[in-house]
């Protein structure tokens, strides 16, 4: 049986790169698939103690992530959508009407 | 709310302080200039005339300003917040100068105001709401409400019918007193809170926290809360210098009502609620405060003599005469107190009348500067007549009301803290200097500016609003017996309570003075809520 | 009607014709404004009279006292009454009828002037508070018309307001008299806190009563009494233009002369006298502050004396000549003799209002014109004006067997009885005056006239409603005198008996004041003052008389430059006061306005607002609009809370 921490160690730097993408990448959508990345290593981690603990719960919310995260993907990309359209970019440094 | 309505609808003091606020209502349909004026003069006499429907059926053994309360609501109950007015000899000369102020500010302003009228009568009428709420309030929470109810719509008359600084001149007006009155609420909850720890019951009752006896640390913070919060408002040297820049910016009916009222909410506070509320902790601030007061004397008298302006002159002077009013009160002396109620009552008449003076000329020149005036006795005849008597009125000249208050301070002051008052009297020396030099400038000398010899003198209108101060004025200098004698049962209870709590030693721990305990608390909303 | 039910009518009666042609206004017609201007006080001399014959005629036992009102009740109560006493009913007399005699003097002095109708209410307004001020029987009241003779004074003043000396004059008077309330308020504070009430009757008993009265220090060092006595006496100064605070007197000139005569040199000027005479018991227990008001007055006298030699506006000379007067009558009643200095004030009152009138008739013949050296020879044009203004002279130079000279002969006894020093100097401003008035008669009556062609031509004789009231002030300042004779004359001294009950007896000083000296100390002194007036009038008619003109003035302008320019800036006081005072004050105030207002106080609020501001702009930047910087303050934040909760 592979240990739990391979499956740590992975989702681990799943998250970071995750992370490191959803900080630094321009493109909207780019950004978007990090965070799926980040999600998804939470969604290793989950799996993988449940797996060890034998409780079915962490599978379960597993499942909602995924529904949730979904939703979020559509809502998200159907918003990026109508603000292609608006502003011709989906470049976030160029979203900057708030800026101080 | 049924009991509210009720309560409202009747005969009561209820009805007194909402009525003004529920009469601007109205002003939402009013277009018409002329309407809306009529109209607020309309309601400004009704509520005279509902104060004085309720004084003659409240008068009681103790003259007519007998202390009458409505019926009190419960409002949040489970802080065990009401809706609790009561009316006595303190409030009562303040309240009556509100409500006389506010016809007179009307006519007085009738041509001063030029735009938005419906929106600047609603802020008058919601104004002496607040004012009225403040004076009757006997519940601290509700006294909190109606205090920060008046700063609105002074924050607007000034922020929109104010000169050219108005909006600097607003926020600081606003700012000053919300830094005070905010760090009164953070005492109102603290006191509230503490009320609960010993009661077990939740009250912000005047009369409930009056029984707390509490600890020396307690009380000074709690104190320091309160004082700041009126003492801004007195305003007491340093914390004055909002006043200027109020008075200078804002429109003459401001000016009125700022120098006539609200600058008494801070001394009437103060003798209200912070001295017999923490007698230990006010004894002790007394030397300084006594240091402030006399220095805020000479200080604004001094100020005001320097002054170009004609407005911001006698808003110095404010400054001067207020640190009377608070001498009076820190001498707590009854011949003092009372010194200082009738000293409020007089600056509301004498102050308020020097600046519809000054409004009246600053409405025909367009100017306030004294570089522009002179020798305008010889065109206006009667504007000469009437400032040279508001403002002798105001140095404090013997047979008019100045006099009255200045007397009774000194005398009682004199017998409570000796020579505090022999340097206080050096400010009626000062005051001479500066009114005569606004009288020298203004009216004296040869007339030599063309656009002043064109200068039409006073409306009848104009006449009409100054009349009533000018008697007033006249009347309680000649015979302030009348005037005294009301308030005095109330001031001396006061007193003696004050003075009677001072002779217990501060307690260590926070305790309920009177040991019977209140059988009808426990059937309070707030018991059972804590039951719960 | 009992007469003490009738007391308040006398102050009342004015006051109402004030307000009668206040309110009339200046479109009543001018017989209508006449009328009540002169109705007003003479229905209240009348009134006064008929007190005064009911008073007298009962014998003067008993003080008429009654009370009009309460003005406060409760903790403390204090009333609107009036008292008729020895001293206020000599007082009572000298207001009302010199008050009503030149109120008709006005009637014709002003008839030209506008705002005819505003001067006789202010006139009337001042009747009524000096009346008021005599006849209160307790120091409120005293005080209100102390302060009411004040105001008026201001306004009468000030009334040429389109001119600008005038007002500003009004302005120095009522200022430096506050300075002097100040002190009279202190007095009546410490007096309240001590006894609990301001009554004359129950205050003075009670402070007989005293016995810690005048031991121990109250304050500043001084006895309760000497600390209450000087305080009073600081508000005397005041209204009584004493050194340091005579100095409004000579510039409240610039009112109109009839307001000269009545408030600055017969009524009003003298309160001062008149309260420290009505408080002597204080001053009797506090023998230091007594002599200080007597040095007061000696020095005053002489020094004002000094400056009238070389002032060369006619009124100048009588308003120095007032506060050297009022100067004898403070060393009087510094020495206690107050029945002498009350007998002063009653004969000054007299020459001094017929020397102004005097002044005003010749002013007016002269077209307003007051320099001394544009006049002379006036005395053909003038004649009554001209005997009149003589006699005035002659009684205050104190020529026998006019007015002037018993009361002044008198003080100089009292004087010479208590001090020697003083009565060095009383003598010699004695022969001073002398000198300065026969100055002004020469400059003014003889000689040639040195004014402008055009006045010649105008020079005439006042109507009769000016001069009747000079020939009657003229008579009576050759009666007056007569009341109070030198001791060493049969029935002698009868004003000082009648005033002994008022005056307190405390320890020694009870005998009665002025019989101390043998009849031939007294007869050399008489002999003595006579000899200095004469020799005061003889070197004047050398140097002033038979024509010469001004030419004295000008070899003693040329032979002593430095203390003629001295004398004819009176000392330079004024810039003295302007530098010491009001400079400093002004700068203190200054700093109070420009520094501590805006530069401390509202920097310090500044610093605040700065701060404040200074924040948000740094925290603003945080604010990039950029979504991912965002995201990484939401990750930085993550972390650290993370980094709390786990570590």
């Amino acid at each position: 049986m592979v240990p739990i921490s391979y499956y740590l160690l992975l989702a681990g730097m799943l998250f970071i790169i995750g992370t490191l993408g959803a900080l630094t990448r321009r493109s909207g959508i780019t950004i978007f698939l990090s965070i799926e990345l980040m999600l998804n290593s939470v969604n290793l981690t989950l799996i993988a103690y449940s797996r060890l603990l034998g409780d079915r719960m962490g599978q379960l919310i597993v499942l909602f992530v995924m529904a949730v995260a979904a939703a979020e993907a559509a809502v998200g990309l159907a918003l990026f959508i109508a603000i292609y359209r608006h502003r011709h970019t989906i470049d976030l440094n160029r979203l900057n009407l708030m800026r101080w | 709310m049924d009991t509210f309505l009720a309560l409202a609808a009747s005969d009561s003091l209820t009805r007194l302080v909402l009525f003004p606020a529920v009469a601007a209502l109205p002003l939402v349909f009013l277009r018409r200039e002329q309407v809306v004026k009529v109209y607020l003069l309309v309601v400004s006499l009704l509520e005279l005339g509902l104060a004085a429907l309720y004084l003659g059926s409240h008068g009681g053994a103790d003259g007519p300003f007998t202390a009458s309360r409505d019926a009190a609501l419960s409002w949040i109950p489970r802080w065990g917040i009401r809706w609790e007015l009561v009316a006595d000899g303190i409030s009562w000369p303040l309240a009556l100068l509100a409500i006389v102020l506010v016809p007179i500010v009307v006519l007085g302003t009738w041509k001063g105001i030029s735009q938005r009228w419906p929106a600047y009568g609603a802020s008058l009428l919601v104004l002496t709401s607040g004012v009225l709420g403040s004076l009757f309030a006997f519940d601290l929470f509700l006294f909190y409400v109606f205090w920060e109810v008046m700063l609105v719509p002074m924050y607007l008359i000034i922020g929109i019918w104010g000169g050219e600084r108005r909006i600097y001149a607003a926020v600081k007006f606003f700012l000053f007193t919300m830094a005070g009155s905010l760090l009164m609420l953070v005492a109102i909850l603290w006191i509230g809170a503490t009320y609960f720890r010993v009661a077990g019951t939740w009250s912000f009752a005047y009369e409930d926290l009056l029984r707390l006896d509490l600890p020396a640390g307690a009380q000074l913070w709690l104190f320091a809360g309160f004082a700041l919060a009126f003492l801004i408002k007195v305003p007491m040297f340093p914390v004055h210098t909002w006043l200027p820049d109020a008075h200078v910016e804002a429109p003459t009916g401001g000016s009125v009502l700022l120098a006539g009222i609200l600058l008494k909410l801070g001394t009437y506070g103060y003798l209200r609620f912070a001295m017999p509320l923490f007698p230990h902790a006010s004894a002790q601030a007394r030397p300084l405060l006594l240091a402030l007061a006399i220095t805020g004397i000479l200080y604004g008298a001094l100020v005001a003599w320097m002054q170009p302006d004609m407005k911001k002159l006698v808003a110095y002077s404010s400054v001067a005469h207020l640190g009377f009013v608070m001498l009076g009160l820190l001498a707590a002396d009854v011949v003092a107190w009372q010194g200082a109620l009738i000293q409020m009552v007089n600056h509301g008449l004498s102050t308020g009348a020097l600046f519809l003076l000054v409004g009246m000329i600053y409405d025909r020149r367009h100017t306030k500067k004294f570089d522009e005036f002179g020798g305008l006795a010889k065109v206006m005849p009667v504007f000469a007549f009437f400032l040279v008597f508001s403002a002798l009125a105001s140095v404090g000249l013997p047979a008019l009301n100045g006099f009255v208050g200045e007397f009774l301070i000194l005398l009682g002051s004199y017998r409570a803290v000796g020579a505090w008052a022999i340097a206080a009297a050096f400010g009626v020396v000062l005051a001479a200097v500066y009114l005569l030099k606004m009288l020298q400038l203004t009216i004296w000398g040869p007339l030599e500016k063309e656009e002043n010899k064109g200068l039409s003198d006073l409306s009848l209108r104009e006449v009409l609003s100054l009349a009533p101060l000018a008697v007033l004025m006249l009347w309680i200098g000649v015979a302030p017996a009348g005037f005294l004698a009301p308030s005095q049962k109330a001031l001396e209870a006061t007193l003696s309570q004050y003075t009677e709590r001072l002779k217990q030693p501060v307690p260590t721990e926070a305790r309920l003075i009177a040991v019977e305990p209140k059988e009808a608390a426990a059937a309070s909303p707030g018991q059972q809520e804590v039951a719960r | 009607m009992e007469a003490q039910n009738l007391l308040w009518l006398i102050p009342a009666l004015p006051f109402l014709g004030a307000i009668v042609n206040g309110l009339l206004g200046p479109r009543a017609p001018k017989s209508a404004t006449t009328a009540v201007a002169i109705g007003a006080p003479f229905l209240s001399l009348a009134v006064a009279l008929y007190c005064l014959f009911q008073y007298l005629g009962g014998g003067a036992s008993e003080p008429l006292a009654a009370t009009a009102y309460h003005w406060t009740t409760g903790p403390i109560a204090i009333d609107i009454s009036f008292l008729l006493d020895p001293l206020s009913s000599v007082m009572l007399f000298v207001v009302t009828f010199v008050g009503f005699l030149i109120h008709v003097y006005s009637v014709g002095y002003m008839s030209h002037e506008e705002g005819y109708q505003r001067y006789f209410a202010y006139l009337n307004l001042f009747m009524g508070s000096m009346l008021l001020l005599i006849l209160g029987s307790n120091f409120l009241v005293l005080f209100v018309g102390w302060e009411g003779v004040g105001l008026c004074s201001y306004l009468l003043i000030g009334y040429y307001y389109q001119e600008r000396v005038p007002p500003a004059a009004g302005k120095k008077a009522f200022i430096v008299n506050r300075i002097g309330d100040f002190g009279f308020l202190a007095g009546l504070l410490a007096l309240y806190a001590r006894y609990g009430t301001l009554e004359f009757g129950p205050l003075f008993h009670k402070i007989a009563e005293d016995t810690g009265v005048a031991a121990g220090t109250y304050a500043l060092g001084l006895s309760f009494a000497s600390f209450v006595a000087l305080a009073l006496f600081i508000g005397a100064m005041g209204k009584s233009a004493q050194i340091p605070l005579y100095v409004w007197l000579p510039d409240a000139m610039a009112g109109p002369t009839p307001v000269s005569a009545l408030i600055h040199a017969a009524t009003m000027v003298t309160a001062g006298v008149y309260m420290v005479s009505r408080a002597n018991v204080l001053y009797q227990l506090a023998p230091g502050v007594s002599m200080f008001v007597a040095a007061i007055g000696g020095v005053t006298a002489i020094f004002a004396a000094t400056i009238g030699l070389a002032q060369n506006d006619i009124k100048k000379v009588l308003a120095y000549s007032t506060v050297s007067q009022l100067g004898y009558m403070f060393m009087a009643a510094g020495l206690g003799a107050y029945a002498l200095a009350i007998f002063h004030v009653g004969t000054h009152a007299f020459f001094k209002a017929l020397l102004f009138l005097g002044s005003g008739s010749v002013i007016h013949a002269m077209g307003g014109e007051q320099d001394m050296r544009s006049m002379g020879g006036l005395r053909k044009q003038l004649p009554w004006t001209y005997r009149t203004f003589l006699i005035g002279a002659l009684a205050l130079a104190g020529v026998p067997p006019l007015a002037g000279f018993f009361s002044k002969d008198a003080i100089l006894g009292a004087a010479f009885e208590h001090n020697k020093l003083l009565w060095v100097i009383g003598v010699l401003t004695a022969g001073l005056t002398a000198f300065y008035m026969f100055r002004a008669v020469f400059l003014t009556f003889f000689g040639k006239f040195r004014g402008t062609h055009e006045q010649e031509h105008h020079l005439h004789e006042s109507p009769a409603v000016m001069t009747v009231p000079l020939v009657i002030l003229a008579l009576g300042t050759l009666v007056v005198g007569f009341f109070n004779l030198p001791p060493v004359f049969p029935g002698g001294n009868g004003f000082v008996h009648f005033l002994q009950p008022v005056i307190a007896h405390v320890g020694e000083a009870g005998a009665e004041e002025g019989h101390a000296l043998s009849a031939g100390t007294e007869w050399a002194l008489i002999l003595v003052s006579v000899a200095v007036a004469a020799l005061g009038i003889f070197l004047a008619s050398r140097v002033y008389g038979g024509g010469r003109g001004t030419a004295g003035d000008q070899t003693f302008a040329s032979r002593f430059a430095g203390l003629y320019r001295t004398l004819s800036n009176k000392y330079y006081v004024d810039e003295l006061y302007d530098r010491v005072i009001v400079k400093p004050l002004a700068w203190l105030a200054r700093v109070c306005w420009k520094v501590i207002d805006s530069l401390l106080i509202e920097g310090t609020l500044g610093v605040g607002t700065f701060l404040t501001e200074l924040t948000g702009d740094l925290a603003r930047f945080s604010t990039t609009g950029n979504v991912r910087n965002y995201a990484l303050y939401f990750f930085l934040g993550v972390v650290a809370l993370f980094w709390w909760m786990i570590l």
